[in-house]
């Protein structure tokens, strides 16, 4: 056990990193908060002065509010559904032997090295354009019309290039734990006849449980606030079919220069945010422990 | 006693996992091969497999930007960013992994969850704060506000690894008396070295990749590649094999680095997943 | 060892903030071509100029609009000169946060007098220049000659909509790959934005009445949608509601489309080497609908100087270097008349040479003249500007009104849902900015 000596200063070698977070969250969180009861627009800034909750109810009543909530929650479930099941099933594929593994890792990793803003671009103009994009050729080569992606499907046009590009991640995690999986443990079960379902089910998803905890929670943190995809690609619609909380944030913030706009609604993000938090770590927060 | 893998079985699995792999890696392969392309055979109908390839793209585009400076900045900035952010969590790390409180967990999720703030919904108050004190289109600025970003991410990172090292070696050198420096340095360290390597990997990518705060802090000065891509991103007309040809340039570095460190990434990614 | 030298760089790195040299002047600009092209004329400046070094800040369009309305709004200082739009200027000069460029009108060499009356217009507060134009545009009609041809029709000078409606739809030859029209269909301010405003001006649709009350729900919007989404639907390509400039341009270039209405910059590129059908290209006023006022806008990519910059006098140099008439001598001694930024002087649609050389240019002028942004549609307004609405509010709520015109071309909203909607957006944001 520790002394009481080295407790202390474990407390103090904590501090840094603790105060440097608690300045950066609370100075721009104060701001923000003060901006949120403000009316000020970058662009009028005679027009300033205290504006009540207006703001938050302008914000809220926006038409697109509930439909960008909603999206919100598609698009991180509908790529966590993608990336954890592919990184199941590819961390086993991967996990087995194979001709020339490192390179099939190789390729299977790559799409995580790509920034955000090239991958949407990559997956616009040469993927799913209608006109030049590959799938179009293929589609056409089979006598079939070509999907318009971003006008038809824009939401899951999106999770599609969100998900290849976190699908890496959690395949590289899930691997990674699934080759610590017992080997004898393994051959028990092979010896006592169970079904490879079954296995998979008793002996692999238990082990990877702590995994898939991780891969969830790293990745709901960076896709509630994904936008760069969205503003490549859609600008947010057709209509408001693929905006989100983070773009209709950006929507005030940058295209409207409303501060006081998307203080508020970064402040409702934030609020939302800890509320999705709040349940994933109910629902999987006890695979943490031990 | 290693269970046998029959050939049939090899040969099937190897088919696949490349199968699949290239599909992954198609649209990179893509880009790459579009960035050797005319701008007329880019937009061929259909596509060309099969073209005379060109260097005059990359020609254009180095002609046009002062490459070496946007990548000098990103390296900077990226690595800075890093490096900085690692010296302050690994104490921070080892403090909450060796000597735990009732409320280690909870101080870990509420680091994360300064990570939950939309960036667009702060960058006013942001950009105000740089530039009273004078760090806008500064590297200094910017490696200071990406380290802030990542930080959160490291020291999970980090105390995940350490909480696989036993507590016992750590504690059986302090009984040989080492000072408590010496035994972050000499014993935790060389122990957690793959995990700190992965740390540090990640990290660079992120921060490499990070497209938010990078174009919109800068202007001439301290612009990475992600300004650089904004460069050739949507001009009048349609130039994908220029831009392709950029956006190539921008992620050879990160990934080749990927590429070699892959190893490393694997070990380090587990996040204690393997206990 | 490695752990400390790594270190030692970090800090000798962090040490190395960027110092400004004396007189090194940031411009921030667009990647458009004409801009590009610019940049790389930077050894003629700097030998005119010694002492002054140039820093060129070049971003896509809406990243650059993000950053100088960010940096000039909180007086950042960043930039020495920006590229901005019609639509910024008038806005930015009221604030008191351009430099009002009196030097250069008042410079007889520059001769400010003989920029383009109505692109001036646009870029003058109270008669005081606040940006000069590096290029300017409006919008008409390119067509294919030989398309028009086989339907068996002749393309007036000045067409009305019905004539292109019914051209277009007898050019379209889908088996062929052949659309009759390509318009833009794209979400935001600057792309259907902008087109359909313009439209929606010949068809006597207004944004606002003098009360400043949004007029979505009139009919003569309701007309103007109809029409657009009825001919894109028989005539237009696929995937319209993804396309903007860009990619009408490219499929205009190869023989894709029998008419477009867009930029006049855009002549030049369809006529030029990239396009496959150079030779066979027709050019035609905006068409209109019998009242008045055609569906053409106004444009001009400007340079400004705003008020935060600490090296007014250089950026005034750089400013009046981009935009006299040597420039455009410049240009055209090294790539040819065809090159030189268009639509900014009148005495460059006196010189022979440039009329020779650009088939487009009289059109252009026409066009350009044609705009009137004090006074746009039909009916009477309370704002200035033809493709936009000069006050603050305008691009954001624009762009939300332009993404549910996208979604009535994309079929997954009615015109009548599209307008209700545009009609709330509108009216909400209007109310919020106190109007």
């Amino acid at each position: 056990m520790a002394t009481a000596h080295t407790k202390t200063l474990s407390r103090i070698m904590n501090l840094p990193s603790i105060i440097l977070l608690f300045i950066w969250m609370i100075v721009p969180l104060g701001m923000t908060i003060y901006y949120s009861f403000q009316r000020y627009n970058l662009l009028t800034p005679s027009r300033r002065g205290f504006n009540g909750w207006f703001n938050y109810e302008f914000f809220i009543t926006d038409p697109a509010f509930f439909e960008a909530i909603g999206n919100t929650l598609l698009l991180v479930t509908g790529v966590l559904a993608i990336t954890v099941i592919g990184g199941i099933l590819l961390g086993i594929l991967l996990n087995q032997a194979i001709i020339g593994r490192s390179i099939v890792r190789i390729l299977f990793i790559s799409p995580f090295f790509i920034m955000p803003t090239v991958s949407a671009l990559i997956w616009k103009n040469m993927l799913m354009n209608p006109i030049y994009g590959i799938f179009a050729h293929i589609a056409e080569f089979f006598g079939a019309n070509p999907v318009d992606f971003f006008a038809v499907i824009p939401l899951l046009s999106i999770i599609i290039i969100v998900a290849w590009q976190w699908l890496p991640f959690a395949t590289l995690i899930l691997l990674t734990a699934m080759q610590s999986l017992d080997q004898e443990q393994q051959e028990a079960a092979d010896m006592d006849g169970a079904s490879t379902l079954a296995k998979f089910y008793y002996i692999t998803l238990p082990h990877l449980a702590r995994a898939i905890t991780v891969v969830i929670l790293i990745e709901t943190i960076f896709l509630l606030s994904i936008f760069a995809e969205i503003l490549v690609t859609t600008n947010g619609g057709p209509g408001t079919a693929s905006t989100n909380l983070t773009y209709m944030v950006y929507n005030r913030a940058l295209l409207q220069y409303d501060i006081g706009g998307a203080s508020a609604g970064g402040i409702i993000a934030v609020i939302l945010a800890n509320i999705v938090a709040i349940f994933l770590i109910r629902a999987v927060g006890k695979n943490l422990e031990a | 006693m290693a269970r046998k893998v029959t050939l049939q079985r090899k040969l099937g699995f190897t088919a696949l996992a490349w199968f699949l792999g290239c599909i992954m890696f198609f649209p990179i392969f893509w880009m790459i091969l579009t960035s050797f392309k005319t701008e007329i055979d880019a937009i061929a109908s259909p596509p060309l497999v099969f073209f005379q390839a060109t260097w005059e793209n990359y020609q254009l585009v180095l002609n046009q930007s002062d490459y070496l400076k946007y990548f000098g900045n990103s390296v900077v900035i990226a690595g800075g960013s890093t490096i900085l952010a690692l010296l302050v969590a690994i104490p921070s790390a080892w403090s909450m992994a060796f000597s735990p409180t009732r409320h280690t967990k909870d101080v870990l999720m509420w680091m994360l969850s300064t990570k939950m703030m939309p960036p667009v919904g702060v960058l006013v108050p942001i950009y105000l704060m740089l530039k009273y004190m004078g760090l806008l289109d500064t590297r200094t600025g910017l490696v200071i506000i990406m380290m802030l970003i990542n930080l959160p991410i490291i020291i999970w990172m980090l105390y995940t690894y350490f909480k696989e090292i036993p507590s016992e070696i750590l504690e059986a050198s302090r009984m040989d008396g080492a000072v408590l420096w010496k035994e972050i340095v000499y014993v935790l360290l060389p122990m957690a070295l793959p995990g700190i390597a992965s740390t540090l990997l990640l990290n660079l990518i992120l921060a490499w990749n990070e497209a938010f705060w990078t174009l919109n802090l800068t202007a001439a000065n301290a612009a990475p590649l992600t300004a650089f891509i904004a460069s050739y991103s949507s001009p009048e007309g349609l130039f994908w094999s220029k831009l392709s040809a950029a956006s190539t340039m921008a992620i050879a570095p990160i990934m080749v680095l990927g590429w070699f460190s892959q190893k490393q990434l694997v070990t380090g990614l587990t996040f204690g997943a393997v206990k | 060892m490695k752990l400390s030298s790594m270190l030692i760089g970090a800090c000798s790195v962090l040490a190395l903030t960027a110092t400004a040299q004396a007189e090194t002047i940031t411009i921030a600009t667009v990647n458009n071509g004409d801009m590009v092209r610019m940049q790389g004329l930077t050894a003629d400046f700097t030998a005119k100029n010694p002492g002054i070094e140039l820093e060129w800040v070049t971003l896509e369009e809406n990243i650059l609009r993000q950053r100088v309305t960010t940096d000039v709004a909180t007086n950042g200082g960043q930039f020495d000169v920006m590229t901005i739009g019609t639509y910024e200027v008038p806005i930015w000069a009221k604030q008191g946060w351009l430099v009002p460029l009196t030097a250069l009108q008042n410079d007889a060499a520059y001769d400010a007098d003989d920029i383009l009356p109505a692109i001036a217009g646009g870029l003058s507060v109270d008669g005081k220049l606040y940006a000069a134009p590096f290029y300017g545009e409006s919008s008409m009609v390119m067509y294919r000659t030989d398309l028009m041809e086989k339907a068996g029709l002749s393309m007036p000078d000045a067409p009305t909509w019905d004539f292109i409606a019914d051209a277009a739809r007898k050019m379209t030859n889908r088996d062929e790959g052949i659309n009759g029209i390509c318009l833009r269909g794209k979400a935001g301010w600057g792309e259907n934005g902008a087109f359909l405003t313009a439209m929606s001006n010949s068809f006597g649709a207004r944004w606002f009445d003098e009360d400043w009350n949004a007029q979505f729900d009139q009919p003569e919007w309701k007309a103007t949608l109809d029409f657009y989404v009825g001919l894109m639907n028989d005539a237009g390509p696929a995937g319209a509601s993804s396309n903007g400039f860009n990619e009408n341009l490219a499929l205009f270039q190869q023989g894709k489309c029998g008419m477009w209405i867009d930029a006049t910059v855009a002549a030049s590129f369809v006529t030029s080497g990239d396009s496959t059908v150079a030779d066979k290209v027709g050019f035609a006023l905006a068409p209109d609908n019998g009242l008045g006022k055609r569906a053409n806008w106004l444009w001009a990519w400007s340079l400004a100087i705003p008020s935060g910059s600490q090296k007014q006098d250089a950026a005034a140099k750089f400013v009046s270097w981009a935009t006299d008439k040597a420039y455009l001598e410049l240009v055209a001694s090294k790539e040819g008349w065809a090159a030189v930024p268009p639509g900014t002087r009148t005495s460059l649609y006196e010189n022979p040479e440039y009329l020779a050389a650009a088939p487009f240019a009289q059109m252009t002028l026409d066009s350009i003249n044609a705009a009137d942004p004090t006074n746009p549609t039909v009916k009477p307004v309370p704002y200035v500007g033809v493709q936009f609405v000069a006050i603050p509010e305008f691009q954001g709520i624009a762009n939300n009104v332009g993404q549910q015109f996208a979604a009535a071309l994309a079929g997954t909203k009615t015109v009548d849902e599209a307008l209700a909607e545009a009609q709330l957006i509108t009216t909400r944001e209007m109310r919020a900015a106190g109007y």
